[in-house]
């Protein structure tokens, strides 16, 4: 399967993620640069990594959901294309308006760079169809900007349709209903803080990260 | 033609930058300090002939996050 990584000046978890799925799908993805306004012909799945893309000017992700790529994963999205936003990927996704909300600054004002234990809370999607309903998991976190806002009834809808995929199973950045994951009304895209990129192999403490890029090729090979 | 685009957050919207310097504030001794939000300024030279609609397309679209955050413009 073909798979595509985003590069934007100042993504830094662009190796991390194209690791991850060349240990899954035994091929490396293409790595795009963010002034290409295609996908290669024939992407089954696209990553947008984490990182500090434009240098968090203006917001963190907003430089990057605007350049030429991102225009066509938007279109590429609304075609069922699964796309996957990891930390400064998941505040890209929500700046290009591919999933509602917001990142702002963490409620600690800290940095917040450790390991959390996150609870899966929807397994419908193509990314958590290998995880147990309610399972925890534990993913390592680094950001600053992870606490997610939405109006009260954009959070309600998100429960309600099942679009939660992760939440955080302790305090992390004071993210609203302790969101740490959204899809998509369609579950084609997810957005997801932590890293489960850095979480595929036993070097790296643990695999719970990697049945997620497990799940989502054998969803998108299906 | 010069604008100053003044981006605040929403009501509502917590804002832990603003919490920290309000509480560095009272800190400091002041007294009466009831609330702090923190908003970004943004000195835009455009050329004559810009339209209104065209700067407000401008804040829509990037300089502002709707979502989280007003703008309002001021012009010269």
């Amino acid at each position: 399967m073909k798979t595509a990584v985003i590069v934007f000046p100042g993504s830094n978890c662009d190796r991390d993620i194209a690791v991850a799925l060349e240990t899954v799908t035994g091929a490396a993805p293409a790595m795009v640069w963010h002034r290409d306004t295609a996908l290669p012909d024939g992407t089954g799945l696209v990553a947008v990594p984490g990182g500090f893309s434009y240098g968090d000017y203006l917001r963190s992700g907003a430089i990057a959901a605007r350049s030429p790529i991102m225009r066509a994963i938007v279109e590429e999205a609304g075609r069922g294309l699964p796309v996957l936003g990891v930390c400064n990927g998941f505040q890209v996704l929500t700046e290009a308006g591919l999933l509602p909300g917001a990142l702002m600054r963490n409620a600690g004002l800290d940095f917040v760079c450790r390991d959390v234990a996150l609870t899966v809370d929807d397994t419908r999607s193509a990314f958590t169809r290998r995880y147990r309903a309610g399972e925890r998991v534990l993913f390592p976190v680094a950001h600053h900007d992870g606490n997610y806002v939405a109006d009260a009834e954009t959070l309600d809808r998100l429960e309600g349709e099942g679009r939660v995929a992760f939440r955080y199973a302790e305090k992390v950045n004071g993210s609203a209903r302790d969101i740490a994951g959204i899809l998509n009304a369609r579950g084609n895209v997810l957005g997801l803080m932590p890293h489960p990129e850095r979480r595929v192999e036993g070097a790296h403490g643990g695999d719970d990260g990697r049945r997620l890029f497990e799940g989502l090729v054998e969803a998108v090979a299906a | 033609m010069k604008l100053r685009i003044h981006v605040t957050l929403k009501p509502g919207v917590l804002d832990p930058q603003g919490k920290a310097i309000e509480h560095a504030l009272s800190g400091l001794g002041f007294a009466g300090v009831e609330g702090a939000r923190v908003g970004k300024l943004i000195e835009l030279e455009v050329a004559e002939g810009v339209t209104d609609d065209q700067v407000d397309a401008m804040c829509r679209q990037l300089l502002a996050n709707t979502v989280i955050e007003n703008y309002r413009v001021e012009r010269g």
